[in-house]
């Protein structure tokens, strides 16, 4: 099948490439770019394992095709990773407060919860599980999760103070 | 560090041993999405396979043209019956003992069951392919009910021959499996001849399925030079599925080299083997090239480890006042296509013999009948000990029926029948031995907690109201005392296709003291590489942080039967334990060695050895590693390191009072959880922060099952619930708080006292959802309605009890 040509930035670099137009994005950033944060568990928009942020969107990257993606710049969990190597807040949350078990919706909750946050920088608990229904986790019964984003608000918020 | 400034407790806490709320050391990899699952993986040249798959339950397949397929570009072969039948894996054998098709091998016995394999360069070009192969079929009368399988001329396994015993002794019918029979059955129904008084009740538990995030796949790769198969795949039992491959390919053992790397859940639909893995390894061969097989989520709905769906017809007799005098229960099993069973051998319907319960039952009988019929196969044990999530459904929903017919507290009739805590080891009547319990304890801690008469007071006020149509709204509270059956097993009675269910652990410290541990067990998100960890440093007193822990690689690992039926804590926990016992051992002579005492002059605290009376004089265990690798010590091998292989005993028997609050709008069905308690006793805690992580996500899963989830067929056996817009799976939106509390109880015969923990929130949390609902309509009449209690049905309940108006 006949290539396109696709460009995009991806955790800050610029990514260009020919791709089939019918590539799912997932399969794109998984196979092509190797980035393997993304996860599948559907492939039909219910699980939100693939979540990736686009233009400041949450997306469920199963459900787009990668020349949709063409010119855009998308954050996955990879790029949420402070530039030291160290852990992001969020995830540093997740992992102080037991959000995760098998980690496998484990970078699409991360990176939705990343979006949450910017979208409502103060949650309330209601608006956590509201804001994040659309990611499944079949392990951790989302208790610890909405514990995480609530401490990750605390915190992000908190640096914010300090840094004005 | 000879730090002589710190208490024992500070030098304790510094080892984050057991008891330990430890951070989880796999949670820094997963948290960057540096996971590495079977998709993940990634080789040279590496080929994709899909399957096409039958639209129709039964059928049978007059031919399957491949032409067209194998000209899409990137095409390389289409697999079929044909081509395995020369290899002898056009079949291949269950768990359970019987054997299953890998590829239709003539007919097709349930919807999506898999017909041929594509193998192509990539996964566009395979589903390409798939859609081009042309399966012309003929349809059979399709039998989807177990009853009437049973009665039917219809013929579903024609590959077996009628007359001749199946596995598990003599079949009935043609589509009968097997018959499995415990108890006395005479005794019990002279019991239920006399008793005061006999309630009879079907309680039926539905269809559903385990479905991890994660499906599974594999990856195989057959390197034709030194003749090694390497198989990476979402194997809940690696070492298993290299024994069985190498006795299915002949391939010796030594040859294949199984991994599974990170899980991403499992809870049961990654002990079988599937095909998928069989024609990956395959096409490997043929091709010469490394084949990666990932299944989507139909596939995994439609194909792979069904659970449940069991039918259990019960009656239980007990006096006026509500002692329980004797149980019988008859179950029909509905196994589908093939029986795929994850059970050990001896025990075709699992630990279902725990449906006693908690509860003191003189006498008891139980008969399980497998019965084949038009669905796919499976049986998996999904978040339970081989059915004893069936089990506890079982006993649980008798009580209350019970209690409804003798106008009785459900939360008093439980406790006059439990088994008291002088009682244990109590030896059941259907021929279990539990370990310990103090039922009563718990039970009171937990209506305690709750308020329960507070609760039932404002119960009947709201009952008052509706009744005064003040509120549309009613409550439920549901109760569930559980005791499962876990840890299988001691060898004597456990084993699956002939393989002792034991476990082991090997570990190896290093000459600085710190430490790598291998076992035969594998993690799919219960935190093993930070838990076996935090046994081994109480053990023999190095810091968790220091201990690597390995799992999954059968190159490396010692020998185990894996992780399901929460055997892990149980099996390879005690393993882990009595391993690092070999190496304290060892170290006590090399401690009194360079102490210049007698070994028995010296003694453990937390992290050196010590002169007994003289504690300022030590040695730590850093130390002691140092010298065992570089002193040379009379009479002693250098190194330091043990392996151990254990085979338990007795099974562990975990237990817990559940108590939750649901309020039901009976003109939209709906369901609202108000409160969950949960109270567990799984006897040692090795790591409460995972414990409780464990406890809320099998009640989320339990939640699931009891209020939404299953596996329904139509009658011409379609499947109507193959995506997750039909298969319920709840959010974080309708997912309550729940509240966990616990009582400990050690077990006495496991090296820590551990009984394992990750199923009891399931098998207790069905039975506790489902009674809450049954509760809300009790005063209206209401016994029994099945699961799931989804909005529809809970409508249908309050309009068959005329609550419409
Ligand atoms: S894989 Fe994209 S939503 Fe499930
Ligand atoms: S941690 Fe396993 S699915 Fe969420």
């Amino acid at each position: 099948m006949a290539k396109m040509h696709v460009k995009m930035t991806v955790n800050g670099k610029e990514v260009e490439a020919l791709a089939e137009p019918r590539t799912l994005l997932i399969h794109f950033l998984r196979e092509d770019l190797n980035i393997t944060g993304p996860h599948i568990g559907c492939e039909s928009s219910h699980c939100g394992a693939c979540t990736v942020d686009i233009d400041g969107k949450s997306v469920k990257s199963c459900t787009m095709f990668v020349g949709q993606a063409n010119g855009t710049d998308i954050t996955t969990v990879e790029g949420l990773t402070n530039p030291d190597g160290s852990l992001g807040v969020i995830q540093e949350m997740f992992r102080e407060h037991h959000g995760l078990q098998c980690g496998y919706c484990t970078p699409g909750m991360i990176t939705r919860a990343h979006r949450l946050l910017q979208e409502n920088p103060s949650p309330t608990e209601e608006e956590v599980r509201f804001g994040m229904a659309g990611n499944l986790c079949r392990c951790t019964g989302y208790q610890n999760i909405v514990k995480a984003i609530m401490a990750s608000a605390d915190m992000l918020n908190a640096q914010k103070e300090a840094a004005e | 560090m000879n730090d002589q400034t710190l208490t024992p407790e500070e030098r304790a806490a510094n080892l984050k041993g057991m008891g330990s709320s430890r951070k989880r050391v796999e949670d820094v990899r997963f948290t960057q999405g540096k996971g590495n699952y079977v998709d993940d993986i990634k080789l040279d040249g590496m080929l994709f396979g899909d399957f096409v798959r039958s639209p129709y339950a039964h059928a049978r397949v007059v031919s399957i043209n491949a032409e067209e397929a194998l000209k899409v570009p990137g095409v390389l072969a289409v697999i079929t019956a044909k081509d395995l039948e020369p290899l002898g894996l056009h079949w291949m054998p269950t768990l359970a003992g019987d054997k299953q098709m890998v590829l239709a091998d003539g007919k097709v016995l349930f919807q999506g069951q898999e017909v041929a394999f594509v193998v192509a360069e990539d996964r566009y070009a395979a589903a390409d392919g798939v859609e081009l192969v042309e399966v012309e079929y003929e349809e059979l009368p399709v039998i989807v009910d177990p009853f009437e399988a049973l009665q039917s001329d219809v013929v579903l396994r024609e590959d077996l021959d009628p007359a001749a015993d199946g596995a598990h002794g003599p079949r009935k019918h043609h589509n009968h499996i097997f018959t499995w029979e415990q108890g006395d059955k005479d005794a019990t129904e002279a019991v239920l001849a006399e008793a005061d008084v006999v309630v009879e009740e079907m309680v039926y538990y539905h269809r559903t399925h385990p479905c991890p995030l994660e499906t599974c796949g594999s990856v195989a790769s057959m390197d034709k030079v030194t003749g090694k198969l390497t198989l990476w795949g979402t194997f809940q039992a690696p070492h298993a599925v290299r024994t069985v491959a190498s006795l299915i390919s002949g391939i010796a053992e030594h040859n294949i080299r199984v991994i599974s790397p990170d899980i991403g859940g499992g809870f049961g639909n990654k002990v079988g083997v599937y095909p998928g893995y069989i024609c990956s390894i395959v096409a490997s061969i043929v091709t010469g090239k490394p084949v990666k097989w990932v299944e989507d989520r139909m596939d995994n709905l439609m194909s792979t480890a069904f659970a449940r769906d069991y039918w259990m017809q019960g009656k239980i007799a007990a006096t006026k006042e509500g002692k329980i005098t004797g149980l019988w229960c008859h179950t029909t099993a509905d196994h589908g296509g093939f029986d795929a069973c994850a059970d050990p051998t001896k025990f075709p319907a699992g630990f279902m013999n725990i449906c006693t319960g908690s509860y003191d039952i003189p006498v008891a009988y139980l008969a399980v009948d497998g019965v084949y019929t038009n669905k796919a196969p499976g049986g998996v044990a999904y978040r339970c000990s081989f059915r004893v999530t069936e089990a506890a459904y079982f006993i649980e929903r008798m009580i209350e029926v019970l209690a409804i017919k003798l106008n009785m507290d459900a939360a008093e009739l439980r406790r006059i029948n439990f088994i008291k805590a002088d009682q244990f080891p109590y030896q059941s009547a259907l021929g279990w031995e539990y370990d310990s319990g103090d039922y009563h304890t718990a039970w009171d801690k937990a209506l305690k907690a709750v308020d329960y008469e507070g609760l039932r007071k404002e119960q009947a006020q709201q009952l008052e109201d509706f009744k005064a149509g003040k509120t549309r709204k009613l409550m439920g509270i549901g109760l569930t005392h559980f005791t499962e059956i876990v840890g299988a097993g001691p060898v004597k009675n456990c084993d699956i296709l002939g393989l002792g269910m034991f476990d082991s652990c090997e570990i190896r410290i290093h000459p600085t003291g710190s430490a790598i541990a291998r076992l035969g067990t594998i993690s799919q998100g219960q935190g093993h590489a930070t838990t076996f960890a935090q046994i081994i440093a109480s053990e023999i007193g190095l810091p968790a942080d220091d201990i690597t822990l390995e799992e999954g690689d059968t190159d490396t690992a010692p020998y185990g039967l894996g992780t399901y039926g929460s055997r892990s804590t149980p099996v390879a926990g005690a393993a882990t334990a009595m391993a690092a016992r070999k190496i304290r051992a060892k170290a006590q002579m090399i401690a009194a060695y360079l102490l210049e005492v007698h070994d028995d002059d010296v003694e453990f605290d937390v992290d050196r050895f010590v002169v007994k009376g003289a504690p300022e004089r030590f040695k730590t265990m850093k130390e002691i590693a140092f010298a065992a690798y570089n002193q040379a010590i009379p009479g002693l091998e250098p190194g330091l390191e043990a392996v151990s292989y254990y085979d338990p005993p007795n099974m562990t028997y975990p237990f817990g009072a559940y108590i939750c609050v649901v309020d039901i709008d009976v003109d939209t069905g709906e369901t609202d959880i108000r409160s969950f308690y949960a109270l567990d006793d799984c006897g040692t805690r090795i790591n409460p922060m995972i414990i409780e992580g464990q406890v809320h996500g099998g009640l989320t899963e339990a939640l699931a099952i009891a209020m939404g989830q299953e596996i329904a067929y139509d009658e011409m056996g379609n499947h109507k619930t193959a995506t997750l817009m039909d298969f319920f799976i709840p959010t974080s939106w309708e997912t309550p708080t729940y509240v966990t509390d616990h009582t400990t109880t050690p077990s006495p015969h496991h090296p820590i006292g551990a009984k394992g923990v990750g199923e009891s929130p399931n098998v207790g949390g069905v039975p506790c959802f489902s009674n809450a609902v049954h509760d809300a309509f009790r005063p209206f009449g209401l016994t029994q309605s099945h699961m799931p209690h989804d909005h529809w049905r809970v409508w249908k309940t309050a309009r068959e009890l005329g609550l419409h108006a």
